[in-house]
């Protein structure tokens, strides 16, 4: 895989490489190359901490939307074991940018669920750069189906920009497929657990989005429309993506303050795409918990829990004055 | 997940005198029609049959027995609670729907009587912020479709929106779960619900409660999607054929099932819900 960076790592990046090189020459015998290597890598432990910690929201998206960040099929690999992929909806075709599958969590047997946009030129076309078709919803509904049956937790990794705006999708019925997962997931007899890996762009998300648990990757976004979208609407001007990315308020630290998200997955130092495994050890972890957690619970709780969480988001005022 | 929408009136074209007061042009034929008899034809076009936009107000009143609508929900108001400007200010958008509608949110929501029978009604509003989803509507809409299975009656929700409402970002978003999901415990109570398609009815709401009616049925010449229509054209660079995301269409395509004129919704609905109540209690 190409490292690819974007324009606020760039500093970090350069740093990175002269250290490399510097590391490069250094044969143990020249003390002041040592000294300056290890000053070097102070200032780059600074930098990046500084930049870190003070990411726009515009810059977690850019994040999330890493060329290098891992996939769906990147945490299959890292995460989970004996992983059997199953195909097709059963009516139309298979669609690639969702993928499905028989998998072992730390023992525990599960059905996973994701979109997947794929790395190089031709994966990212066949996996439609993780746009899926109303058939993809459909295929995920009847692998949910299939783990209400057989009592498998369901685990969903979400990452695409939002569902395929095409001809086909409608006339297949996009907004009908959307819509069914919503009502069947909040009544699915199973636990889920809903893991948002990088892109949660709109319906197309939230479509493999209700779930007992949502879990967030520290630097992915979700949001109602993608930030272009927003500024192409409100301001007639896509170049105000930065401003919409701001007001929309789409990162995980933003989501957990609305209680749309209940637990934050930290990346590593600089994001995960600078460490696959390290990123995808934080999430197996975090999947085991919760995975364990709702097993602990009866059908009847899983249903009360996830219908009340739902029934509670949102922000209105009753004419009293109060808000709730 | 919203869109943006294009009435399809041809623009530029030969300037007509109106006269004042008591004719008016069809947005569709462009022809001059006379305002009490469109108005007497429940705002449908008498010379194309187009279907005018009309307030949620209107169509309540269109369908359901007189004096028998009983409004609640209506003290809940938005809260702009992401302090969002974008050329102007949520505060000031939502100020200018309250006082261009007279109400204070983009979904009325009340039991009535259709032909005698009982029901609890949600009704979008297009006039009001483009009757986009936010968590006001949300909750009125799940709060109508809980009374519907605790009153154990039918439910009926006319649509009219440009989907999710983009001022209250992700939270908009949610409202799409929330609602389907009481409709999902409605479901469970096998109580019929009945979705009416009207133009248009697009992205998080069509994403949404618009298409899990168990009947699903529409005004003619309705737009009715996910996407909006210059999105995909944008997206595929290619023209959209003739009629695309219109009732029509997607009756073609299997999505919906029956297209019925605003004249006809009464008797239509009343004959539905009849059947679909017919065992109810025994
Ligand atoms: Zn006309």
């Amino acid at each position: 895989m190409i490292l690819q960076y974007l324009d606020f790592e760039k500093p970090i990046i350069d740093l990175e490489n002269r250290l490399e090189q510097l590391r490069r020459v250094d044969d143990g015998t020249d003390k002041n190359l040592r000294e300056e290597i290890v000053k070097l890598d102070k200032k780059i432990g600074k930098i990046r901490k500084e930049i870190f910690s003070n990411l726009t929201r515009w810059q977690i998206t850019q994040l999330a939307r890493h060329p290098n960040r891992p996939y769906m099929l990147d945490y299959i690999n890292h995460c989970f074991k004996n992983f059997l992929e199953i195909h097709g909806d059963r009516a139309f075709r298979d669609d690639p940018p969702v993928v499905c599958g028989f998998a072992e969590l730390e023992g525990e047997k599960v059905l996973v669920i994701g979109q997947q946009k794929g790395r190089n030129t031709t994966e990212k076309i066949r996996r439609n750069f993780g746009m899926a078709n109303p058939e993809g919803y459909r295929k995920a509904l009847r692998v949910m189906k299939l783990a209400e049956k057989f009592r498998l937790p369901v685990i969903t990794f979400i990452d695409t920009p939002g569902a395929f705006p095409g001809i086909g999708a409608e006339e297949r019925g996009q907004s009908e497929a959307i819509a069914r997962n919503l009502l069947e997931m909040a009544r699915l007899e199973t636990p889920i657990l809903v893991v948002v890996i990088g892109e949660g762009g709109s319906g197309g998300a939230l479509a493999l989005g209700v779930g007992d648990e949502i879990l967030m990757m520290e630097y992915a976004i979700y949001s109602v429309i993608s930030p272009e979208g927003c500024a192409s609407i409100l301001w007639r001007d896509t170049a105000r993506a930065e401003t919409a990315a701001e007001m929309m308020k789409v990162t995980a630290a933003d989501l957990k303050k609305f209680s749309v998200v209940d637990r934050i997955i930290p990346e590593p130092l600089g994001g995960a795409h600078r460490d696959h495994k390290a990123a995808a050890d934080a999430v197996r972890v975090a999947m085991a918990e919760s995975v364990a957690g709702l097993r602990s619970l009866s059908v009847r709780q899983l249903l009360d829990r996830r219908y009340a969480k739902f029934r509670d988001i949102g922000v209105i005022r009753r004419k009293t004055g109060s808000n709730g | 997940m919203p869109i943006r929408l294009f009435r399809r009136k041809e623009e530029g074209e030969k300037k007509i005198k109106i006269p004042e007061g008591m004719w008016i042009k069809c947005d569709a034929c462009l022809e001059i029609i006379y305002k009490p008899e469109v108005e007497r034809n429940l705002n449908v076009c008498p010379k194309c049959n187009y279907h005018f936009r009309i307030p949620a107000m209107e169509r309540i009143r269109a369908v359901t027995d007189e004096g028998t609508f009983r409004e609640f929900g209506e003290e809940l108001e938005s809260v702009d609670m992401l302090s969002f400007t974008d050329t102007k200010k949520y505060t000031d958008r939502l100020k200018e729907a309250k006082k261009k509608t007279g109400r204070k949110e983009a979904v009325i929501t009340g039991t009535a009587k259709i032909n005698g029978m009982d029901v609890v009604l949600a009704v979008l509003d297009f006039e009001f912020l483009g009757g986009s989803m936010g968590c006001v509507v949300g909750e009125k809409v799940t709060a109508a479709a809980e009374a519907a299975k605790e009153l154990s009656r039918p439910f009926l929700i006319y649509s009219a929106s440009g989907g999710a409402r983009m001022q209250e970002g992700v939270l908009s978003l949610m409202q799409m779960a929330k609602t389907s999901a009481a409709l999902a415990r409605l479901a469970d109570a096998r109580l019929p619900f009945i979705s009416v398609l009207t133009d248009p009815t697009t992205g998080g709401v069509a994403a949404s409660f618009a298409m899990l009616g168990d009947i699903i049925v529409s005004e003619p010449g309705a737009l009715i999607g996910f996407a909006g229509p210059r999105v995909i054209e944008q997206t595929i660079k290619q023209k959209l054929p003739e009629g695309f995301q219109r009732a029509e269409f997607l009756l073609e395509h299997g999505m919906i099932d029956i297209i019925v004129e605003r004249t006809r919704l009464k008797p239509t609905l009343t004959q539905l819900l009849r059947f679909m109540t017919a065992s109810s209690g025994k």
